[in-house]
């Protein structure tokens, strides 16, 4: 089974995020990590080749930096990797993302496809449609189980509120991963030491041929306006603990 | 500007969101001067586009077709495609659920559209909408614009309007349905049963208070620490969801947009950054307490009060001064 897992790099969860010209984020001070619910993806593809033999070829897109979050995929035990370059990919929207993805990875042939859900940057939540739409596979997404029957899956799907449907569709197909269906493994120093000798095939996103004209522009980003004031509390931990309760049973009066 | 709403259903049973959107959506119809429809899907969903009729709503178009009786992607998309080329809206609105993340994007790019998805809020400036979301995880927040030609197509994250705004119409709107060609063939995906894992063990929506865990608890052997506080301020233990990825505590605990959605007159989110998925989940609480170590952490947008600090120092102080009055 030949699986492609895309996985984007994002901003460290801790990183300190100051942005700049006011419509990304301020990217020299901070430190960058692979996306959390694309590492379920990645950890579903090796299980699903460990089980079923085949490939796993890891997908990113963007500037140099991704290389590094491409090198954690190898090292995890992915066989080869696609580096998509372009400086400028966190200006794209997700359509231009998607066509982008999809111009790489179609060459590939693959038996199936999986992303995260969403990133944990933008948050568009839409890679993993658009591209199955691209690619013309069918899809289902918020998946939290994979069987392999054949040449068709059978996979649980989450719907809202603590339901769950089983689907089933077609090989080749595209499945966005929900976060927390497995226990994501650390890489080895053997499959660090191993990673080493992987292949990472670099594209130029602008030699893929990829036309597209923006169908949306993040004009702003900005740190939000409160809604409600919040009252903070200070001290010593014993101080604050008694203040907190003090405001709870005799100003919000909920104790 | 031209309007068109899908709303969601299953089983004949409303999505409630769809409902929040719908107020979205006659504001916006209000404050463009514009022309409001609705797309009700499925089938036998007859009964639920006259209920929809009676809202301050222009017309109702109702897409019927045995192949839609259970929701699949292709089926949607085709079957919308079609409502849509009717309708020739400017603006498709729709609400941000599980199953419109699954659909809408592609039905979007179908038509060489982009949608804006997940947006909690939009402006109307100087004859252009425009829409705003989170980004980063609600740490900041994004403008954006359409760009192009219509249709456009959005999503609005629960809880970002009231339902209870809808506003009813002075009559009913007429109900047009609108046939639709589909065959099984162009459907690839098989939707089987629905079920629920397990029963559901603790109702947490009953609660009337809940301290909650997030990543900042660190290990599953500081669980206890929040578990004593919970007990002795007559609550339930919650969490959000990396908790119970994680296997520290059950998924029937969860809240948020895969868990519940709770309302309590406390709600006490201990390290808990306060992602949009949790945070619409708990929003509608009375009182909002957030501990946290990280000052910028989006839960204190949502919190009352707030505590900046090592929840390990803060929880036991809470609960020595709990057990002080107690024995008092």
């Amino acid at each position: 089974m030949k699986i492609v897992v895309c996985i984007k790099q994002v901003p460290a969860k801790d990183a300190p995020l100051a942005i700049a010209d006011g419509a990304w984020i301020r990217e020299a001070d901070i430190g960058f990590e692979m996306n959390e619910p694309d590492s379920f993806a990645l950890e579903e593809a090796l299980r699903l080749k460990e089980k079923h033999t085949g490939e796993v070829i890891a997908v990113s897109m963007g500037p140099e930096r991704v290389k590094q979050t491409i090198k954690e995929a190898l090292a995890k035990g992915a066989d080869r990797a696609v580096h998509i370059a372009d400086d400028k990919a966190h200006t794209l929207d997700p359509l231009g993302v998607a066509k982008s993805l999809a111009a790489a990875i179609e060459r590939e042939k693959p038996d199936l496809v999986l992303t995260g859900l969403q990133s944990d940057d933008h948050g568009f939540g839409q890679t993993g449609v658009l591209l199955a739409d691209r690619l013309g596979l069918p899809h289902a997404t918020l998946i939290m189980q994979i069987g392999v029957e054949g040449d068709h899956l059978r996979v649980k799907r989450e719907l809202e509120a603590g339901w769950f449907q089983w689907v089933e569709l077609p090989l080749p197909a595209m499945l966005t991963i929900q976060s927390g269906i497995n226990k994501v493994r650390y890489a080895t120093l053997k499959g660090i030491m191993a990673a080493k000798k992987k292949e990472i095939a670099t594209i130029a996103r602008e030699s893929l041929g990829v036309t597209h004209e923006p169908t949306q522009r993040i004009v702003r980003i900005y740190v939000p306006t409160k809604t409600k004031k919040t009252e903070f509390i200070t001290g010593t931990p014993k101080e604050a603990a008694a203040k907190l309760l003090e405001k709870l049973r005799h100003e919000a009066r909920v104790l | 500007m031209n309007i068109l709403l899908i709303t969601e259903q299953r089983e004949g049973k409303w999505n409630k969101t769809c409902f929040e959107t719908l107020a979205a959506a006659q504001q916006i119809a209000n404050e463009t001067k514009g022309r409001l429809a609705a797309v009700v899907i499925g089938k036998g969903v007859a009964a639920l586009a006259v209920e929809l009729a009676a809202t301050k709503i222009d017309e109702v178009l109702h897409v019927e077709h045995d192949l839609l009786a259970a929701y699949t992607p292709d089926g949607y998309t085709l079957a919308l495609q079609q409502a849509i080329a009717q309708a020739k809206p400017d603006l498709v609105l729709l609400p941000h659920t599980y199953q419109v993340r699954d659909f809408a994007p592609k039905l979007a790019a179908s038509l060489g559209k982009g949608m804006i998805g997940d947006c909690i809020a939009y402006r109307h400036e100087n004859g252009e909408l425009i829409f705003v979301r989170q980004m980063f995880q609600g740490k900041s927040v994004a403008d954006v614009l359409f760009e192009g030609t219509p249709p456009w197509f959005a999503t609005f994250q629960a809880g970002a309007f009231r339902a209870d705004l809808v506003a009813q119409g002075a009559s009913k709107a007429p109900v047009t349905p609108v046939p639709v060609e589909l065959n099984a063939a162009q459907i690839r995906t098989k939707p089987l049963e629905i079920f629920r894992e397990a029963k559901q063990a603790v109702d947490l929506t009953q609660a009337p208070i809940l301290v909650s865990v997030g990543r900042g608890i660190k290990a599953p052997e500081n669980i206890p620490m929040a578990e004593k506080l919970a007990r002795l301020l007559g609550g339930e233990l919650a969490a959000s969801r990396p908790i119970c990825d994680e296997g520290w505590l059950p998924m029937d605990r969860q809240i948020g947009s895969s868990g519940q959605t709770v309302s309590p007159k406390l709600y006490l989110a201990l390290g808990i950054s306060g992602a949009i998925q949790h945070v619409v989940g708990m929003k509608g609480s009375r009182t909002i307490v957030a501990i946290n170590k990280d000052q910028n952490a989006p839960i204190f947008e949502v919190a009352d009060y707030g505590i900046v600090g090592d929840l390990f120092e803060i929880v036991p102080a809470l609960t020595e001064e709990l057990e002080k009055t107690k024995s008092t």
